[in-house]
């Protein structure tokens, strides 16, 4: 789609797509979305941009959020900024990336404060203590559900390339850029001998 | 503090780089963020980046707080804002710039072939994210257990994450862990 081109101009015949939101509706989209998500906001932000708002198709919010999450930096920041100045310039981006880490700032903010005050209680290093183990399991979680296509696809070339990242970075320690400016043009390099090779 | 010089400009100095390197989303970047804040920096004890960790995932919003609240920790409120901004600011230039470009032309292959080559790549950090945080936090086998027991549940049911992580927090309070 253009960048000009209002999404009410995309006529998907049983969804249609209402009119742009303006700043201050994209601000308190995006603090909505951000105080629901609890363990990741993309779930949200897609039932509210496309599935209440109706500002994108579930299509379009599809392509743009893959644009973010090849992107480096935290995903669900690009798309806000995306999404945002999609509709209204670099003023939306604004305001949607304000929206979406504005509240949530001053929640952690609030529970740093009472952690730096209180964080030598027992009980609370005990609870604080369980949390930890349940997130890293959630995050466990989504690195196994991420892998389940490669390894559906039998990618072998995907899962060696995942591997030694996760040696490098994991268990050697070594710094991320060094690992990445050696990995990121290796990895690219054969996805294009791969794709060149299925086409020919 | 080990750093000399102004700590607000080590933090924005320190995400604004790893901003460029978090391949696949802020838990990209967590073992970079432990090695810098943990080992490098001496910011703050393996314990506390475990704390840390939690209280990001306790509360609402993107995955992006640990940033905020390494920054707090290091130089309060002011702190926590720079490393925020700083993780941020970069990447949202940058996914603001490649945005307009590709809406001009999307006949290109490269956006396939780029995105191809790092996904696996992101597993591969979000991986070692997990291994990292999982010898932080996993200190008893007890502990290990709840850890796996949590990834099994969240990796086969729809269940809402955040009742995991209450019920880790009373496993925690009961004393079990």
């Amino acid at each position: 789609m253009s960048p000009d081109s209002p999404p009410a101009a995309i006529t998907a015949p049983e969804l249609p797509t209402s009119a742009p939101p303006g700043l201050l509706a994209l601000f308190v989209a995006f603090a909505k979305m951000s105080l629901a998500g609890f363990g990741g906001v993309l779930v949200w932000a897609r039932r509210g941009i496309v599935e209440q708002h109706r500002w994108m198709t579930a299509e379009e919010f599809n392509e743009t959020f893959a644009l973010c999450h090849f992107l480096p930096g935290p995903n669900i920041v690009n798309l806000s900024v995306v999404f945002g100045s999609r509709f209204r310039g670099i003023p939306g981006s604004i305001a949607a990336f304000a929206g979406l880490v504005g509240p949530p700032v001053v929640i952690v903010l609030f529970l740093a404060a009472l952690y730096a005050r209180f964080g030598e209680i027992d009980a609370l290093r005990r609870i604080l203590a369980g949390v930890s183990c349940a997130a890293v399991g959630l995050l466990i979680s989504a690195v196994f559900r991420m892998m389940m296509p490669l390894i559906r696809k039998r990618d072998l070339v995907g899962v060696a390339v995942m591997a030694a990242v996760f040696v490098a970075i994991g268990l050697l320690r070594l710094p991320l850029p060094a690992v990445l400016l050696a990995a990121i043009p290796l990895s690219i390099a054969i996805s294009f001998a791969m794709s060149r090779r299925a086409t020919a | 503090m080990n750093s000399s010089g102004n700590p607000i400009l080590t933090l924005v100095g320190t995400f604004a780089l790893m901003s460029l390197f978090a391949v696949g989303g802020a838990n990209s970047a967590i073992p970079e963020m432990h090695r810098i804040a943990v080992d490098v920096q001496h910011w703050m004890t393996d314990k506390q980046f475990a704390d840390v960790f939690a209280i990001s995932q306790l509360s609402p919003g993107p995955n992006v707080l640990i940033v905020t609240l390494i920054g707090y920790s290091v130089a309060g409120v002011a702190g926590a804002l720079a490393a925020t901004l700083a993780m941020c600011v970069p990447t949202a230039v940058l996914a603001y710039g490649v945005s307009r470009m590709l809406t001009r032309s999307t006949q290109s292959r490269w956006p396939a072939i780029v995105q191809a080559a790092l996904v696996p790549l992101s597993i591969g950090l979000m991986g070692a994210s997990g291994l990292i945080l999982a010898l932080t936090s996993d200190r008893t086998w007890v502990a290990g257990l709840v850890t796996a027991t949590a990834a099994a549940l969240a990796f086969a049911t729809r269940l809402n994450p955040l009742w995991l992580l209450l019920a880790g927090g009373f496993l925690g309070f009961a004393g079990v862990i």
